[in-house]
């Protein structure tokens, strides 16, 4: 207890399971008119009062300025003999950072969605499932120790699954919620050995007490504290999308877009940044797992970014820009710097969010003007789209600030934290080389990010229309209660970069010094990297070069005149044709991994296991064992009375005649 | 006081109602031999009752209306199934057997 507004943390996530449970009773409960208005005030009020809790807390902990975190201790959940595991919150730099983004960003959303979802049955469940998906992302943020993350880690994964199979009577969208699961799943694993790993070396799971005993209790470089940050990571790469377990992500597009821009953007998939960033200290006492975690956030950013190029899905384009952009906060996490992960972890969420909403507001305009003329042409399609911004003049402001933003173009957010990711990787590969081929992968990636985003923009907004002549006169900018979150997220989408403005340009690098007690221990664990500043301002240069080189080349290369409507479309072929497949990763994962898995499933577990052995040898054999007795007795069944009465009789004389001798 | 003939007449009496009950095949004279059956126990009853007590001789008016009851329910359930098979031989009687 502090004796200020920051005791009130529990309030944050009390507020969304209020919500969760009210809007929860009134879909279970489907009260007929006039529940709408309700639910929308439930819904989007808890998240705003949770808003203005996380707020409270921040600036009372501000004012506290402690270097150990604030931890709260609510009851004893797991008692068992040396593992003691209480449910409790801590409250510390990181996690007020995380507990701004989510609830702020959350807070819009929850609003963008009042006017998107309106039409649906489905309102109240729809706002049911958000609200408890914010209370298990406070419950994972604010954890104090690992169950109580992975209690969160968890409940996050599950209204996943939900929102995405929210339109469930579609197979299509059932299947893709269970492939997130089961996905998610496998990252679970890791998780939960790289947890047993921590009890079983440090003697505890509260994070105050694993960071301060690590340094003593693990040999730095270690095969033990290795495998503990690779499980740990393996956990991140199923929850953040990473290659290998990233194919669940662009098919959990098949949810409500603001769910795509909540969960699968801003939020939930950058759990796994923050657990990194959270056990920090774990990573630079295992260099090798920093190394691996870096190098594989590269290669995520550049394949991810490849595959974008060809989507013709407009949210598949965006579900793939965010697995590229999640591989920049890992090539920061594993690289050390906490900061400029946590930093592009927020600007992202600000132009990703932004991003998504303005794509759910064009869908929206599309799908309204193709239900106005019973039209059954694909509302996601960019093909069906073009010249938008004729009929929508805000979303297309508002989606070219969040695509500069995230191309990196100064002075906008994604350039700083972008620009500043980068810089830490090829500082530390002054040291070790192997970053600086994390580096130029990450450049690479910053090129085709600049490319596909302006093709976006360019298809979706520019060029002459393809929706169709009867739609034309349909198509409108979207509601207000829609546009306004968007204008929001727009300006924190172009000023994010405030937040943390370097040195180099006499700025007072804020969320640097915020960070820097989370930060501090394992700093000094890794070499030391600095840059002179005439190869920063290099480094600024050429980021900045690539950025522009890839708008301009897609804007000079790509000719919105010459696309036809999805319907009418020619095959692609060749490279174009691979990227337009995602690289065949899907089936090559369903040829090595789900086929021989169904396989087995089928030819062994099935009919060999369960239809011989078990329905054949143990079930049937029974009752072939019964029928069989059964027929040798029924020969001493005669029907005759008199043979019953003298077996009778003879059974009656044993009996006497064992009683008498 | 005759106790050893009194058991041994309802010894014979028992063993001829046995006897009766599984080489007889009309159902009335099978209904008889147990009736026969169960008055050699009442004689056994009674013949016992001489010398432990006037338990026996209680016992034995229980088993006569009883096997008065019993008369009643056999009778009907043989009358009932002459009219449904013309005979009251046994053999005819083996619905037990497959159906």
């Amino acid at each position: 207890m502090t004796g200020t507004a920051v005791d009130l943390i529990w309030l944050a996530p009390a507020l969304a399971l209020l919500g969760f449970v009210l809007n929860g009773a009134v879909a279970f409960l489907r009260p007929t008119g006039g529940a709408k208005t309700l639910v929308s005030i439930i819904g989007v009020g808890v998240l705003l009062g949770a808003f203005a809790v996380s707020v409270a807390v921040f600036s009372a902990f501000a004012g506290l300025h402690p270097e150990a975190p604030v931890v709260f201790r609510y009851w004893s959940w797991i008692p068992v003999g040396t593992l003691q595991v209480d449910f409790a919150f801590q409250v510390d730099q990181l996690a007020t950072v995380m507990l701004l983004v989510v609830t702020g960003v959350g807070s819009l959303i929850h609003l963008f969605s009042v006017g998107y979802m309106r039409e649906d049955p489905g309102y109240a469940r729809y706002f049911a499932y958000l609200n408890l998906f914010v209370f298990f992302m406070l419950v994972l943020v604010l954890g104090a120790n690992f169950p109580v993350m992975f209690v969160g880690w968890e409940g996050v994964g599950l209204c996943s699954y939900l929102l995405i199979g929210f339109w469930f009577s579609e197979h299509v969208n059932a299947d893709a919620g269970r492939k997130a699961f089961i996905m998610n799943r496998i990252g679970d694993f890791g998780f939960m050995v790289a947890m047993f790993m921590i009890f079983w070396s440090t003697g505890s799971l509260d994070f105050v007490t694993v960071f301060s005993h690590a340094p003593t209790a693990l040999v730095a470089g270690g095969t033990t504290v290795t495998a503990i940050t690779l499980f740990l990571f393996l956990g991140c790469t199923g929850k953040s999308a990473q290659i290998p377990l990233y194919t669940w992500l662009p098919d959990a597009m098949a949810g409500p877009t603001p769910v795509s821009a909540l969960i699968h953007a801003a939020t939930m998939v950058t759990a796994g940044v923050y657990l990194v960033a959270r056990c920090n200290l774990l990573f630079a006492l295992a260099p090798i797992s920093g190394a691996v975690v870096a190098g594989v956030g590269a290669l995520t950013a550049l394949f991810a970014a490849t595959i974008a190029l060809k989507q013709w899905d407009i949210k598949r384009v965006l579900a793939y820009s965010t697995i590229s952009q999640l591989g920049y906060m890992f090539v920061a996490v594993g690289t050390g710097a906490i900061t400029a992960g946590i930093f592009h972890l927020a600007t992202h969420a600000f132009f990703k969010a932004l991003l998504f909403l303005g794509s759910g507001s064009v869908i929206f305009a599309l799908h309204r003007a193709y239900h106005a003329t019973h039209a059954h042409e694909d509302a996601q399609d960019m093909r069906n789209m073009g010249g938008l911004r004729r009929y929508m003049p805000w979303t297309t402001a508002l989606m070219w600030i969040a695509t500069l933003a995230i191309a990196g173009i100064p002075p906008f957010s994604g350039f700083f934290s972008k620009d500043e990711i980068l810089t830490a990787a090829f500082a530390r590969g002054s040291a070790q080389p192997v970053w600086l081929v994390f580096w130029a992968l990450g450049l690479v990636a910053a090129l085709l990010t600049a490319f596909y985003m302006t093709r976006l923009m360019l298809y979706t907004f520019h060029g002459p229309n393809r929706t169709g002549e009867k739609e034309q006169t349909h198509l409108h900018e979207a509601p207000w209660i829609m546009t306004g979150p968007l204008l929001v997220l727009g300006l924190l989408s172009a000023a994010g970069g405030l937040l943390n403005v370097p040195e180099l340009y006499h700025g007072n690098a804020w969320l640097h010094h915020w960070l820097e007690p989370v930060e501090q221990p394992s700093a000094a664990l890794r070499p030391d990297a600095h840059l002179s500043q005439g190869t920063e301002w290099m480094l600024v240069g050429i980021a900045v070069a690539v950025a522009v080189t890839g708008m301009v080349g897609a804007w000079r290369l790509l000719k919105p005149e010459g696309l036809v409507p999805a319907g009418r479309a020619p095959a692609e072929r060749g490279l174009e044709r691979m990227l337009r497949n995602k690289w065949y990763v899907d089936e090559i994962y369903d040829a090595l991994i789900v086929r021989p898995l169904v396989w087995l499933s089928r030819e062994v577990l099935w009919k060999k296991i369960d239809q011989r052995i078990v329905d054949g040898g143990a079930v049937n054999g029974a009752a072939r064992g019964a029928r069989a007795l059964g027929w040798a007795n029924r020969w001493f069944q005669t029907g005759q009375v008199s043979v019953y009465v003298a077996a009778f009789v003879v059974g009656v004389l044993l009996i006497l005649w064992r009683a008498m001798s | 006081m005759l106790l050893g003939p009194s058991l041994a007449i309802s010894a014979v009496l028992f063993t001829l109602g046995v006897a009766g009950v599984l080489f007889r095949r009309n159902a009335i004279v099978i209904f008889m031999c147990v009736e026969l059956m169960l008055n050699a126990v009442n004689l056994t009853f009674v013949a016992l009752a001489q010398g432990l007590g006037v338990a026996g001789q209680v016992f034995v008016f229980f088993v006569m209306a009883v096997a008065a009851a019993e008369a009643a329910v056999g009778l009907a359930i043989i009358l009932a199934v002459y009219r449904h098979k013309q005979s009251v031989s046994l053999q005819n009687m083996n619905l037990l057997k497959d159906g």
